[in-house]
């Protein structure tokens, strides 16, 4: 991708949240890992969709109809380019990660597993990769297997083939981990994991807006994200999956859009990827999320991913300068998410005293409730970064933190 | 007489209103939480632990000559410090009172946010298992 010039101000100023002041300081928003803010390109776009464009997909004859659901296929298509899938029957539509990830899990509950066969996870997932495997286990008698992580935050590759069985059907893991920020070695796991003839689902809630993702190169049988942390719209997502695996899942949901023939006899269904979109889809928000690829796509994954590492590595040499200050996440290879915690300060604590100056960091679990317990801390402080943080307002950050310290030792 | 939950709450409204910003009012309630001990170690119990998200709480309920005594204790310190003006408020009062209490002091001083169900520090919880041990001793020694 070709490098452009990435101007901060301007960039700025496509986020009109980022004007807002909190307790009459300007805003300071390090809770990116939960969900970044959007441009006007994004919202804009879906302001034309409701404005001008609003009807019902697939359904109509009529000129609006026709409109919108090319629309809506274009959207598809741009996002079939940007994460370089074979073709658009691979994309779905879904709510958002969690949603992607249930359909794959509960799809391959109904006909691929069966008791006896084992899941294999990471401890450092999401509770969104954690649970609907252990529904789905409840349901057929499979189990779960967890792979061990280590002090730095990074998986014990020799424990993932230990437990890499002859049982083991899917390996469902996170390619960043939302809590430690460590870019997990996901090419060199599906390759391990194929020679074992199982499956894998890359969880890409925290990639997707930080590294370019080619699951052509990857290899991996399914992908998710979610719209909402990569400047799109809530309640939008992807499902990337391999054609051939796709076509033989049988369907999640079901209702319109998803059928080819109804009778109460029998039903068959529509071809991919509509058979996984059952009902009408969020189409303003399909737009949207098109619209933020768009935007990112403009600066180039690469130039934000440069950027962003520079506020990483200069928010981690601030920080560790504060006494007592421990960083969980010590990987080499990370995007821009620093969870922390301050020698004796309750996470709590620390997280209601930073909001007062204005500062966004998101405290607690952060839904990932066995890394609490692998590091033994009530909760984590955590500041993650996104292409419209600057290194000014890291040193908000630090010296907020000092304070807070000072407070409350 | 004794002083009533109303008079306290007003006692600590009292006690904030000269605070000029939020930094001197959370040192206060930090103070307060630092202030120790409000539970005795034994009662730190895994039955007595209010679990929420971001912080914990523990309670425990005493009842004597027609009153209740609490004591708690959280892992938290701000959360402790507000469990303590909770304890000040409601400790020593009659079950009746209690149970009947609006708390209004929380609003007052500028930390309802603490109180938001969403929070999930356990301080909501707290208050509805301390109206809870008020209603239950009523019900048991009542007259
Ligand atoms: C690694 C990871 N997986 C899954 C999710 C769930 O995403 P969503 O809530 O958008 O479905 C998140 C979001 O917090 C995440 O960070």
């Amino acid at each position: 991708m070709i490098k452009v010039d990435f101007n901060i101000d301007k960039v700025r100023k496509d986020f009109p949240i980022l004007s807002r002041e909190i307790y009459k300081r300007p805003l300071v928003y390090f809770d990116n890992a939960a969900t970044n803010q959007k441009p006007v390109q994004v919202l804009n776009r879906m302001d034309l969709y409701y404005e001008n464009q609003n009807s019902n997909i697939h359904r109509g004859v009529h000129f609006l109809s026709q409109e919108a659901t090319s629309a809506y296929e274009e959207a598809r298509e741009t996002i079939k380019t940007f994460i370089n899938a074979h073709s658009r029957s691979e994309v779905v539509f879904t709510k958002g990660t969690t949603d992607a990830i249930n359909l794959v899990a509960h799809s391959l509950g109904r006909k691929l597993l069966k008791a006896g066969d084992e899941i294999l996870i990471t401890f450092m997932e999401h509770h969104s990769n954690i649970v609907p495997w252990q529904m789905v286990c409840e349901t057929t008698g499979a189990y779960l297997k967890v792979c061990n992580i280590t002090e730095k935050g990074e998986i014990d590759i020799e424990d993932f083939k230990t437990k890499l069985s002859r049982k083991t059907r899917i390996v469902a893991l996170n390619h960043v981990s939302n809590t430690l920020g460590t870019i997990n070695p996901v090419k060199e796991i599906i390759k391990i994991t194929h020679d074992a003839g199982a499956l894998v689902l890359i969880d890409g809630a925290q990639a997707v807006a930080h590294l370019q993702v080619d699951v052509q190169d990857l290899d991996c049988d399914f992908y998710c994200f979610s719209g909402h942390k990569i400047y799109a719209p809530m309640g939008t997502g992807v499902l990337y999956g391999k054609e051939d695996i796709l076509d033989k899942m049988p369907p999640y949901q079901g209702g319109g859009e998803m059928i080819a023939m109804v009778s109460f006899e029998k039903t068959t269904y529509n071809e991919l990827p509509f058979k996984f979109e059952a009902g009408t889809p969020n189409v303003g928000g399909a737009l949207g999320l098109e619209a933020a690829i768009k935007y990112v796509n403009g600066f180039g994954l690469a130039t934000l991913a440069g950027y962003e590492d520079d506020l990483l590595k200069y928010g981690t040499e601030k920080l560790l300068q504060i006494e007592g200050l421990r960083i969980y996440g010590e990987s080499a290879l990370k995007t821009g998410v620093i969870s922390f915690n301050l020698n004796k300060v309750h996470s709590y604590d620390a997280g209601t005293l930073i909001d007062k100056f204005g500062i966004a960091v998101r405290t607690g679990h952060l839904c990932t409730q066995p890394l609490v317990g692998f590091f033994g801390v009530p909760g984590f402080i955590r500041a993650s970064f996104a292409m419209y943080n600057t290194k000014q307002e890291i040193d908000k950050l630090v010296e907020a933190v000092i304070k807070t310290r000072e407070m409350l030792l | 007489m004794k002083t009533t939950i109303e008079e306290i709450e007003q006692q600590i409204a009292g006690e904030f209103e000269n605070f000029e910003d939020w930094l001197e009012k959370y040192n206060y309630i930090i103070e307060m939480g630092k202030d120790l001990p409000l539970i005795n170690e034994k009662f730190k119990t895994k039955q007595n632990l209010i679990s929420g998200c971001q912080s914990s709480v523990w309670l425990h309920a005493d009842y004597k000559d027609g009153l209740v005594f609490f004591s708690a204790d959280s892992d938290a310190v701000i959360t402790k410090g507000i469990v303590n003006m909770l304890i000040r408020v409601l400790s020593g009062q009659t079950p009746e009172d209690i149970i009947s209490s609006q708390l209004t002091f929380i609003d007052e001083v500028g930390l309802k946010e603490h109180l938001s169900p969403t929070r999930s520090n356990g301080l909501v919880s707290m208050i509805k298992q301390m109206k809870f041990y008020a209603l239950a001793f009523q019900t048991k020694y009542g007259a």
